[in-house]
């Protein structure tokens, strides 16, 4: 086991190394940063010194040892269109994107797992198709046109909740949270339903399958003839075998909110990472793009490493070492 | 007062179009501390009965009519709360896979005390206390120590053991024993009986045994009934149906179990069902497209397979350096002979290595150490892969599942035509579809079976399809990997017969891998007997039954279920070819 762990930290050592060589050639392959950062009046003697000082004139592999030195501390230079330190703006919108991503994984997970388990029970009860319909809907409607269709329904037809922003937020300093009021709870609602709704749906058809593969299995078939209850059956031993699985997706699934959580941040104007990102884009900010690629990956990496070691928790047969 | 009663019972799958009768007529009687046994082929409704009785009958089955009482008080059609309360309490259940009948993601503790609580008023330390004296009664040795492991930490026969202290967890007083050691060993198998046979005296438990195998039958049961097509054929006490059988059927059933007694030159058919052998062409292979390029040379000294000192290792647990890596032994030091044109057998328990020499043999796996000589050639030593097939075409292998074996999504045709294309063995298309219906024929499918797909055959059938396939390259050298174990008896002497008729003809070499003693009698030349990666001993077949020289094989030969006082009539032939082999 101590030797599978120190395998995924080559993996994911591996796996930030590349991202960090992604990111590091952007900055010398999507134009010149230097006119980025100053007007068309500036003498040709100015951007030359802007260029020392930037350190843009020493050789490649020096700048590359740089930025991953940089990168380690969690340093990413100055963005050109803010003028202030990349690390402080994606620190001011980093809890934002967290807390919506986590509400929205939540909620894939409360309102998914349970109606997965319910439509492999009863396959054929008239709720299961209803859902199943449902589901339907959400994995084939784009995030956007559900978000907007909230926004008319929730905020422009019924008024209660709010269209855009976080509500009222709570500053702790090193992190500032919305959900220690009303308002910001109103605000989270419509945005972490429609970042979560086509993981939900997805979440709900594999629990569904992998419940209905796991009923026809000997074992369940030798638990009712115990005469254990129902409730043991399906929930302690069907449902915790569906789990490996539903892990892995859903571990994937909280990478990719966190990641894809861009479309929906710009739909209700939610101010986190995503909407930095693409503002950084429109104006080719290139060290913002830069650290939030490393940050992605960096999510990535450490959430694909607590799924590996869930399945331990989880899969008692995995555990080689406890073997007899 | 009789323990079980089923009465007149009819079980019946409805379709959409139409029902499914799956039993009927069903009359049975069960005392406590009796074993009765259901036999038959599969699909003779012997597990509908048992699941009829438990009330866990696969929607959409159902009891259409009859009755099953249990100690006096019906319990067909019970309401499903009322009916969980005898599940596990008076009714146990025992399955016959003990790999797949255990939750792999609990201890064994957490799934006996789960039970025990469901059924007895006991406390949570009560109940693990219950728990460690049941895995003691079922023979676990050190149960304070195994009620903390999980089911994958046990072996096949501890597992059962397990699955057979659950069943007794809420003190039935009936228990249903779907194949309980079908999937096991022949020493576990016997271990397990005897368990069985112990534990109904001492508790008087009436048992149900439902099995497709006499032995088990002979061997532990009171009162048998035997079931053909969802109906009780026959049934009486169990020495009485196996010895004077009076039924055409059960007579059949009987004869057809190999023999370990006698050396037969050919299987008996279930004629009952079969009817007679399917009418098969024989060829003359001398102008038959099979005979061509038979021109074999000579091999050495006789031998066509020379096996020396062969080692083969899996990694058991990746290590970060090769060579920290921990193996299994799983063939160590082995050589053998195969000669030309005789069946060579090799026996011995799962795990003995056998398949893992049948498969290296084949070039499936790569031996760690020592040498496969095939026709004159060193296999081993040959890195090119196109110069070894020349040989690959040579040997063939027929499989143990007719299943998992054929590529379901290919019409027969292609199935059978993919080694002749792969080995250019034909000229024009015309050519391999002529060839390929010309194999089916010999193997008693007819020329239509290339049209179809795999999966409208039976298992029988489909091994027919595997068989013509591994001939299809012509080969000299078949390997056959336990190929009728999972098949009925009476699809298996025709299988087995087919075999041997083709052996006839082709003059073909075999490997002969089975765990079944009597089969081995009856197929193969000489025997190499296995254990552990090791051979014991190898001998004439004959020699080898007669006078065991390893003790081993002694053992192997002394758990073989007794069946000396099964009928042997209506086998008039068979008698005749016996009494002539006997001479």
């Amino acid at each position: 086991m101590i030797g599978f762990i120190f395998k995924r930290f080559i993996q994911s050592f591996i796996v930030m190394f590349l991202v960090a060589l992604l990111a590091f050639t952007m900055f010398n392959f999507l134009g010149d940063p230097v006119n980025q950062m100053v007007g068309i009046d500036t003498t040709a003697a100015d951007r030359e010194a802007l260029r020392d000082r930037l350190g843009l004139n020493d050789p490649l592999l020096v700048q590359f040892g740089r930025f991953v030195s940089n990168a380690v501390q969690f340093e990413f230079g100055q963005s050109y269109q803010h003028k202030r330190a990349v690390s402080g703006l994606i620190l001011d919108r980093l809890p934002a994107t967290l807390e919506l991503s986590m509400i929205a994984a939540i909620f894939t997970l409360v309102v998914g797992v349970p109606m997965g388990v319910y439509t492999g029970l009863h396959r054929d009860s008239l709720l299961s198709k209803i859902f199943m319909t449902i589901s339907l809907v959400g994995v084939s409607l784009p995030t956007f046109l559900i978000g907007i269709l909230l926004i008319f329904v929730f905020s422009v037809q019924l008024q209660w909740l709010p269209s855009f922003g976080r509500g009222e937020v709570i500053d702790f300093g090193f992190w500032s949270t919305g959900l220690l009021t009303a308002t910001g709870w109103k605000a989270i609602i419509m945005p972490a339903v429609t970042l979560g709704l086509f993981q939900m749906t997805l979440i709900m058809r594999l629990v569904r399958s992998e419940m209905l593969e796991v009923l026809r299995s000997d074992y369940i078939k030798f638990a009712r003839a115990r005469g254990l209850a129902s409730r043991a059956i399906n929930f302690g031993h069907a449902l915790k075998n569906t789990l490996v699985p539903v892990i892995t997706i859903a571990g994937l699934q909280l990478g990719s909110l966190i990641a894809f959580a861009i479309i929906t941040e710009t739909v209700f104007q939610w101010p986190g990472m995503g909407l930095l990102f693409l503002q950084a884009i429109q104006v080719v900010d290139i060290p913002i793009m830069a650290a939030y690629l490393m940050l992605i990956a960096f999510f990535f990496v450490m959430i694909n490493m607590i799924v590996d070691l869930l399945y331990y928790v989880v899969d008692p047969r995995l555990r080689v070492d406890a073997t007899s | 007062m009789t323990l079980l009663k089923i009465d007149d019972l009819k079980v019946e799958f409805p379709g959409r179009h139409d029902t499914f009768v799956a039993v009927e007529n069903i009359q049975l009687e069960l005392e406590p501390g009796q074993i009765y046994g259901l036999v038959g082929e599969s699909g003779a409704g012997k597990s509908t009965i048992g699941n009829a009785v438990i009330d866990l009958l696969e929607p959409p089955g159902r009891v259409a009519a009859g009755h099953i009482a249990l100690d006096g008080t019906a319990i067909e059609n019970l309401p499903y709360e009322k009916m969980r309360s005898i599940r596990g309490r008076r009714i146990g259940m025992i399955f016959q896979d003990p790999l797949t009948s255990l939750n792999p993601l609990y201890t064994v503790e957490y799934q006996l005390v789960e039970t025990i609580q469901t059924h007895l008023k006991l406390s949570e330390v009560e109940a693990a206390a219950r728990a460690i004296e049941l895995l003691d009664q079922v023979g676990i040795p050190e149960p304070e120590v195994r009620v903390k492991h999980y089911p994958h930490q046990f072996s096949g026969g501890m597992r059962q053991r397990v699955v057979i202290a659950l069943a007794l967890c809420g003190e039935p007083e009936l228990i249903i024993a779907d194949e309980p050691t079908t999937a096991l060993d022949v020493s576990i198998q016997a271990q397990i009986l005897d368990l069985i046979r112990s534990l109904c005296k001492q508790r008087q438990v009436g048992m149900v045994i439902i099995t497709h195998d006499m032995g088990v039958i002979a061997d532990i049961t009171d009162n048998v009934a035997v079931m053909y097509h969802g109906k009780i054929v026959e049934k009486g006490p169990t020495a009485k149906i196996l010895s004077t059988p009076e039924h055409p059927y059960t007579k059949s059933l009987i004869s057809a179990v190999p023999r370990a007694d006698l050396r037969l030159n050919r299987f008996p058919m279930v004629d009952y069902i079969e009817g007679p052998e399917p009418t098969r062409s024989s060829f003359d292979v001398s102008t038959h497209w099979l005979g061509k390029a038979r021109d074999f040379s000579a091999s050495d000294g006789g031998a066509l397979v020379r096996v020396e000192s062969l080692s083969i290792k899996f990694v058991t647990q990746r290590s970060i350096l090769p060579s920290r890596n921990k193996l299994f032994t799983a063939v160590d030091n082995v050589s053998f002979e195969i000669r030309d044109g005789e069946t060579f057998g090799l026996v011995g328990e799962s795990g003995s290595g056998k398949s893992t020499i049948a498969r290296s043999i084949a070039g499936l796996y790569r031996p760690a150490s020592g040498s496969i000589h095939f026709a004159g050639g060193n296999l081993t030593a040959i890195k090119d892969e196109k110069q070894l097939r020349p040989y690959r075409q040579q040997m063939q292998m027929i499989f143990q599942d007719p299943f998992s074996s054929l590529n379901s999504r290919m019409r027969v045709l292609d199935i059978v035509a993919e080694p002749i294309r792969f080995h250019k063995l034909a000229s024009s298309r015309a050519e391999v579809v002529e060839i390929v219906e010309d194999l089916l024929e010999h193997v008693g499918l007819g020329r239509a079976a290339a049209k179809r797909f795999p999966h409208e055959f039976s298992g029988g059938q489909r091994q027919r399809i595997s068989i013509a396939r591994a001939l299809a390259t012509r080969p000299r050298f078949l390997i056959c990997d336990e190929p009728t174990s999972a098949l009925d008896v009476s699809i298996q002497a025709q299988i087995l017969n087919l075999l041997k008729d083709l052996q006839d003809e082709l003059g073909l070499t075999m490997l002969f891998i089975s765990h079944d003693l009597p089969v081995i009698r009856q197929m193969c030349d000489r025997v190499a007997v296995m254990r552990h990666g090791k051979i014991c001993e190898i001998a004439e077949t004959e020699q080898l039954f007669e006078e065991p020289g390893h003790e081993y094989t002694r053992h192997l030969l002394d758990l073989m279920p007794k069946l000396e006082n099964l009928s042997r009539e209506g086998l008039d032939v068979a008698d005749e070819d016996a009494a002539r082999q006997s001479q």
